[in-house]
């Protein structure tokens, strides 16, 4: 949230604001898909912070990158892999689905299987045994008896 | 002198932790009452100890005791005051300090009002919190010291962070302490049960308020950072998924899953188990969180403290108690037999589905967050997890919660059939399909947000009203609703304010309008149907900072609505300037505009928003925290914790 501050402090003491007038694209077509890729580029000396919404010069530099490539007619791929070539996957906010990143892509879906698999099984296992009754065991009921008389 | 004073306090206060932390556990084993009863007054002793300290740091704030190091960091003469007592909070030591306060604080509370619980049981819970109290205490006293001085002593301070000197900031830091801390309590529990070898409904009745009090603070502080950033940052941004925003929600998710199983424990006496490993986890998130936060170790701005040592001091603290803990329930779990039986259709299942959900969801932000550790450490790959991912993984969970939360919230308890609650809440699910057609065909070609957070906001709301409506029965008499325990109006709030923040989060994504240009003096533009006029840009002074000042007049069909005046502000002695956004606020829409620079060739960068709904954001948390509140006041728990047992004994719980 506060990531703004080390930018600020570190490089500027004029700070340039996010998506600039002077950056925006005549074509609104080609602009919206460069605000659509700049949400998904990081930038690189921020803390996990987007280019569309990053203050730094450098975050304005990718900025006007993307549109280049947009303008010279690179589909949203293209520029995405142009970044990526040149910055690394670091630049991505969205990693690859592939790889070793299986393991963070997976891990919500199988950990609701796990999970299911566990209360289900408590369910069945609850349900299958309908003999316990919800009377108080003797020990508890003395506990009990300690605590109302107490009063 | 006073400074001094507070330094030794804090030391005796580590030497009471470690009493309070070792004699009522033996004399608990030994079955000694003399050293049980020493919990009570040993527990007093440690927060009283702590409050001087914690006085005298701010009595060094306050009075802008230059000599004190932490002062000079974080304080500056000219600051209003209720930043040089917020500056108190706003540092690494200083908060640390706040967190130990709070936690001897939660510690007496057992002291002071556990007279229901059995001496053993209080002797042993508040041992656990004296352990906690003790680990902190020696994490700030050897790795954290708040008192140290300075000579030289300096003529002025460095001041505070800018973007931390403003009301909402303020209080976000103890309301989350408090929501952290509280978890303590819980952990606590969960630890002297397993050393008991028991659970009962009693465990249950006593856990339930202190978790759900610790979730109520916690809404209360995300939802004041929440707000905090997007009235802040400059651009309405409202959630970041950063790594130390994740730390508080995934403590938040995991109370919330907390305190609905801890009903089934107190009514049912089911999930026994479960519940206590969900006190455990949701204590060893808020220790996580203090982890990433103060460790710097994910390298977030936030971490004030890149001290490698402060990070392993708080994993081996993290990893003691999680592994001691974690070993003792894996050495006593088969002994907490659960009791009350349910079938496959009922409360319990729709209360275990609801866990399910929450606690998994937390684990994909956990996955999700230190993720580029691990990336980086195992596989040798730098990478991003950012907002696209947390979007993706995450939302789905929420999704499927707000689908089953309206049928599994009227569910009867023990067996029930799932037909008759689907067919009590058609109406609510009719009038949300009607919702969402209708957003449908309003929005044409837009993101799939709108109409599923509408439908999501309506089927919720509708849904809590239903089950108002249901709870009058045929008699019709609406005198009846208020007489419903206050614990029932406290689910319809938290569950409609659940609601209500979907909606708000669904509105904004979908529907927000930009618009980015160069303005001059006296020009008019127009974004949503609203016209904007520039009328002037002046410099002005505050009390510690300069300012340049726009004046834009806001008009809708040449009807005047409001003067607004967002301000770009430059704190001299900090060197930073800060953004003041102006928000013309309004329940279907915030107006939010900024003014950003000077241009080369005359006029000034300002950017405009329309944000739709962005209120019921926070409406909708500060729902979800009354509600909480509203059901704390519950009768049950004002009354001594057994004594409504009464009324059930042998017979099915009354609700």
């Amino acid at each position: 949230m506060k990531r703004i501050i080390l930018i600020l402090s570190l490089i500027i003491a004029m700070p340039v604001h996010a998506v600039q007038p002077d950056e925006i694209l005549d074509d609104p077509v080609l602009e919206e898909r460069a605000r659509e890729l700049s949400k998904g580029l990081r930038c690189l000396v921020c803390q996990n912070e987007s280019i569309d919404d990053s203050d730094a010069a450098l975050a304005r530099d990718l900025r006007l990158l993307v549109r280049e490539r947009l303008l010279a007619g690179d589909s949203d791929q293209e520029v995405l892999d142009f970044v990526v070539e040149r910055y690394g996957e670091f630049a991505l906010l969205q990693p690859k689905f592939g790889g070793s990143n299986l393991v963070l892509w997976i891990a919500g879906p199988l950990g609701l299987l796990f999970a299911l698999f566990i209360g289900l099984n408590m369910m069945r296992r609850s349900s299958a045994n309908p003999a316990t009754k919800d009377e108080l065991s003797t020990d508890e009921a003395d506990r009990l008896n300690e605590i109302l008389n107490r009063d | 002198m006073i400074t001094e004073f507070g330094h030794f306090a804090l030391i005796l206060a580590f030497m009471v932790a470690l009493l309070q932390s070792s004699l009522p556990l033996i004399g608990a084993s030994l079955n000694r009452h003399g050293l049980m009863a020493f919990a009570m007054p040993a527990a007093t002793a440690q927060f009283v100890l702590v409050l001087a300290a914690f006085g005298a740091l701010t009595h060094a704030f306050v009075t802008s005791d230059f000599s004190v190091q932490l002062v000079v960091l974080n304080s500056h003469s000219l600051k209003p005051m209720i930043y040089k007592i917020s500056g108190v909070w706003g540092n690494h030591e200083g908060s640390l300090l706040l967190w130990i306060l709070i936690l001897a604080l939660f510690g007496a509370c057992a002291a002071w009002f556990g007279q229901n619980l059995t001496l053993t049981f209080r002797a042993r819970v508040i041992a656990v919190q004296g352990m906690i109290g003790a680990s902190f205490l020696a994490f700030c006293i050897f790795t954290s010291n708040p008192f140290l001085r300075v000579a030289p002593v300096p003529l002025d301070g460095q001041d505070l962070n800018p973007l931390l000197q403003d009301p909402g900031l303020a209080f976000h830091p103890p309301f989350l302490y408090l929501g952290y801390v509280g978890l303590s309590m819980a952990f606590s529990f969960a630890v002297a049960a397993l050393i008991e070898g028991r659970v009962d409904a009693a465990w249950g009745r006593w856990v339930r308020p202190w978790t759900l009090a610790a979730w109520v603070f916690l809404t209360i502080g995300i939802a004041l950072g929440s707000w905090w950033a997007y009235y802040e940052l400059g651009w309405g941004g409202f959630w970041f998924w950063d790594p130390v925003e994740n730390a508080s929600f995934m403590p938040w998710l995991f109370a919330a899953a907390l305190l609905h199983s801890a009903i089934v424990v107190e009514k049912r006496e089911s999930l026994k188990n479960w519940t206590i490993l969900l006190a455990i986890f949701a204590f060893g998130y808020s220790i996580m969180g203090t982890f990433i936060v103060r460790s710097g170790v994910l390298t977030s701005v936030h971490a004030f403290a890149n001290d490698p040592d402060r990070g392993v001091f708080i994993l081996i603290i993290l990893g003691v108690f999680m592994g001691g803990a974690l070993t003792l329930f894996s050495v006593r779990a088969s002994e907490l037999e659960s009791k009350g039986v349910f079938s496959f259709v009922s409360r319990e299942s729709a209360l275990v589905m609801n866990n399910i959900l929450l606690a998994v969801s937390s684990f994909v932000v956990f996955v999700g967050t230190i993720w580029p550790l691990v990336a980086e450490l195992f596989f040798d790959r730098k990478l991003s997890v950012g907002a696209p991912f947390f979007n993706l993984a995450f939302t789905p969970f929420m999704i499927a919660l707000g689908l089953i939360l309206p049928i599994g919230a009227i569910v009867p308890w023990k067996r029930g059939g799932l037909g008759r609650a689907v067919k009590s809440m058609r109406v609510p699910f009719i009038f949300a399909i009607a919702v969402m057609g209708l957003v449908w065909t309003l929005q044409t070609g837009q993101s799939l947000h709108g109409p599923i957070g509408m439908f999501l906001g309506a089927w919720l709301i509708s849904g809590a009203v239903m089950e108002l409506i249901l709870r009058l029965g045929q008699s019709r008499d609406f005198a009846r609703l208020l007489r419903l325990p206050r614990a029932d109006w406290g689910k319809f709030t938290a569950h409609s304010g659940l609601g209500v923040t979907m909606a708000g989060i669904a509105g904004i994504m979908a529907w927000q309008a930009e618009d980015i240009r160069v303005v001059n003096v006296g020009d008019t533009w127009e974004l949503g149907g609203y016209e904007f006029t520039l009328e002037d840009v002046r410099q002005e002074r505050g009390p510690n900072y300069f300012t340049t000042m726009a004046d834009i007049r806001l008009a809708k069909n040449g009807t005047e609505l409001a003067l607004m005046n967002p301000e770009k502000r430059n704190y001299p002695v900090a060197q930073m300037p800060t953004t003041e956004a102006a928000i013309d606020y309004n329940m279907m829409r915030d107006v939010y505009v900024v003014i950003g620079d000077p241009q080369a060739d005359g006029g000034w960068a300002v950017r405009t928003y329309i944000k739709p709904m962005a209120n019921w954001i926070w409406l909708g948390s500060a729902l979800m925290a009354l509600g909480g509140l509203i059901s704390l006041t519950d009768r049950r728990f004002r009354v001594a914790a057994g004594a409504r047992k009464q009324t059930t004994i042998g017979g099915v719980p009354a609700e």
